[in-house]
């Protein structure tokens, strides 16, 4: 809708707008506030509306080099410069520098008496030569309507204010008016909305005891812009407004591989690692070392050089190292060295803007390739499940735009965890490792899965892990009769498995000495077949022999019996076979 | 009696009807109630801007009595007589 299709539109010059220089409000005006023209920013106490006026004079004075006029009506210049100090503004100077002029204009009724006719004449000279002394660009009038409490007639202010703004107009400045929110209506006049060409709206809102404040554009003339409400924090640099939809999913990625630090951990990816850039989530229940892997997550993006940043939601950063180290991951050498950065505070501190601000801010000074965020379940204690998931969708879209390699472990309980984990963010980020506690028989033990991890294979098998004094472990997996086995069930299992190799050990001898037992009998048999088959072969030849002595004689009783044959008879028992 | 000089002093811008005539009914008053006892200042916002923040003027045009203390203000054409007697606080000096 906001752009026509008649071509000869793009031709005409967009409205001149005057860039505020306040962090994201700009983006969501879409280039500023209208130059020249008036803009309303009402809200209730405590929204930072004079805040946003001085921030706004200032930037433009600093970035854009736009003199500027500050005419309070509430707060003298003293107080005025005193209070936006903290926020590093030095009014002095800049008065000093002839680019800024604040003007306290007095309003007591008691003072006053009216008389008959008369108009703001005085007011409209006084700004008019405030800006002409230094050639303002910029005017910021806060709080008008206190005007309203100087001077009964109410008539004549309601048209001199109308002839105010057109007078602004004319003299070209970009102008802020602020004004106190009214009952039902953006301001308490009622009159101001109507006559600025831009409204902005603050507002402050306690949810859960938690401050949230947000912004929104009311009506802008002549300019698109985002209709959203966005929250908006005041920072110790001025104000932040994070625009929630307008990031855009244009991040370039990379194919480097990095590891997650712990070794056997990578050879569950098939490429050995994460991509650089990628966000991983961890979740799992209470103990299951999520902090420990995120450590050592930690630990190896600083061995590898980097720069990291861990967020703290739950321990001290005294308290993680020492916990850390008693693990073998010593992290204190680089908080030393100035490569790790460790961020506490408890969740509960601010409201969880100020959380993602906080983050981006230390980011932005930082400069970390990995960050890590311990937990982020614990911001649910700060906010809905919806607000956590939007501003872990922009957390997430952030780093991924920066490139920073981000780890963030959740805790998943029996409660809200599950919700945490599958709708809130298991679909922003890239790999999703699970450590859940495996119960055994009287034990716990700790198992790590993948559920996902885009753009690479993973392994499906469930790893038993331990913590030991070196740090994280996974160990093989052993596959049992009912799943995979762990712990006590492991070592049972591996002792089982010994017993079972003796037996079969000792069943191998017993069979071998059987055989030797076996071989020897039948060795034994052999040597008494072979001596039985001596006697029988040596029977045979004395047999023999004994035949062929037999014969022999025979032979020669014939032939002795032939000789003797004529002289007398044959008389012998052999002679008769013949 | 108090025989104090007052200090007047009108601010206006241009000569527009309201200070004109606001000029013309100050004149009255202080000839009749101050005859001898005033002293009078006009200042034009328009040939001197700067002035108006001094005396925090927002309103065309305004009666500042600067002496006696305290500082009053009376702003608009001051046709209004009671308004201007009570705001300037002369009906008091004339009950001495």
């Amino acid at each position: 809708m906001s752009r026509s299709p008649l071509p000869r539109i793009a031709a005409l010059s967009q409205l001149p707008k005057a860039l505020t220089g306040i962090d994201g409000l700009d983006e969501i005006t879409e280039g500023g506030l209208p130059q020249g023209r008036p803009t309303l920013v009402c809200g209730s106490a405590g929204c930072g509306k004079t805040l946003l006026g001085v921030e706004f004079l200032v930037r433009g004075i600093l970035d854009y080099d736009e003199p500027g006029v500050l005419m309070t009506f509430e707060e003298t210049a003293a107080e005025l410069t005193a209070n936006v100090a903290s926020l590093g503004f030095d009014l002095v100077q800049l008065q000093t520098d002839k680019k800024l002029r604040l003007d306290h204009v007095h309003v007591d009724r008691s003072e006053i008496a009216e008389t008959g006719e008369y108009d703001l004449e005085g007011l409209f000279i006084r700004l008019g030569y405030a800006i002409d002394t230094i050639g303002a660009k910029r005017v910021v009038l806060d709080t008008i309507e206190s005007l309203f409490s100087g001077f009964p007639n109410e008539a004549i202010l309601r048209s001199e204010i109308r002839r105010l703004f057109r007078w602004l107009k004319d003299k070209g400045v970009t102008t802020v008016i602020t004004a106190e929110r009214g009952d039902g209506t953006l301001t308490r006049q009622g009159l101001e909305e109507y006559v600025s060409d831009c409204v902005i709206l603050l507002d402050n809102r306690v949810i859960d005891q938690i401050t949230t404040r947000r912004l929104r554009i009311v009506k802008y003339r002549g300019s698109t812009h985002g209709t959203n409400e966005y929250p908006y924090i005041i920072t110790e640099d001025g104000i932040s407004v994070l625009p929630v939809t307008s990031l855009k999913l244009e991040h370039s990625v990379s194919n480097e591989i990095v590891s997650t630090g712990v070794a056997d951990l990578d050879t569950m990816f098939m490429r050995g690692g994460l991509y650089r850039g990628s966000s991983v989530l961890v979740t799992g229940t209470a103990g299951t070392a999520k902090t420990t892997l995120g450590a050592a997550f930690a630990l190896e993006a600083c061995r590898r050089g980097e720069r990291c940043l861990i967020f703290a939601f739950e321990e001290s950063p005294a308290q993680l190292l020492r916990n850390m180290a008693s693990v073998g991951l010593n992290l204190a050498p680089f908080v030393e060295s100035g490569q790790l950065l460790i961020e506490a505070s408890r969740p509960t501190i601010s409201g969880l803007e100020r959380h993602l601000v906080t983050v981006h801010k230390l980011i932005g000074r930082f400069k970390p390739q990995s960050v890590v965020i311990d937990p982020i379940s614990n911001l649910v204690s700060v906010g809905s499940i919806s607000e956590v998931s939007s501003m872990l969708t922009r957390l997430v879209d952030f780093l991924k735009v920066e490139g920073i390699t981000a780890l963030f472990t959740a805790l998943i309980g029996s409660s809200h965890g599950q919700e945490m984990g599958e709708d809130g963010i298991s679909s922003l980020v890239d790999v999703w490792i699970h450590v859940r506690d495996l119960e055994g028989i009287g034990e716990r033990n700790r198992g790590v899965s993948i559920l996902k991890a885009r753009g690479m294979a993973h392994s499906n098998q469930v790893r038993e892990f331990v913590v030991t004094a070196q740090g994280i472990r996974l160990l093989d997996v052993l596959v049992g009769p009912a799943g995979i086995i762990t712990g006590a069930s492991r070592l049972a299992q591996g002792m089982q498995e010994q017993a079972q190799a003796l037996a079969d050990q000792q069943e191998t001898e017993r069979r071998d000495r059987e055989l030797e037992r076996k071989r020897r009998v039948l060795e034994a048999t052999i040597a008494n077949l072979r001596t039985e088959f001596e006697s029988v072969e040596e029977e045979l030849r004395r047999v023999t022999s004994e035949e062929e002595e037999r014969q022999l004689t025979l032979r020669q009783d014939r032939r002795q019996l032939g000789q003797n044959f004529s002289t007398r008879p044959a008389a012998g028992p052999n002679g008769s076979a013949e | 009696m108090d025989e104090e000089m007052w200090e007047l002093r009108l601010y206006v811008a241009g000569q527009t009807v309201k200070s004109v005539t606001a000029l013309a009914n100050l004149k009255k008053y202080c000839e009749e109630h101050l005859k001898g006892r005033y002293r009078l200042e006009v200042v034009d916002l328009l040939l001197n801007p700067q002035l108006a923040e001094g005396d925090q003027i927002l309103a065309i045009p305004t009666l500042v009595r600067k002496v006696p203390s305290p500082i009053r203000k009376v702003i608009g054409d001051l046709s209004n007589h009671e308004r201007v007697l009570v705001g300037l606080d002369l009906r008091a000096l004339d009950a001495c």
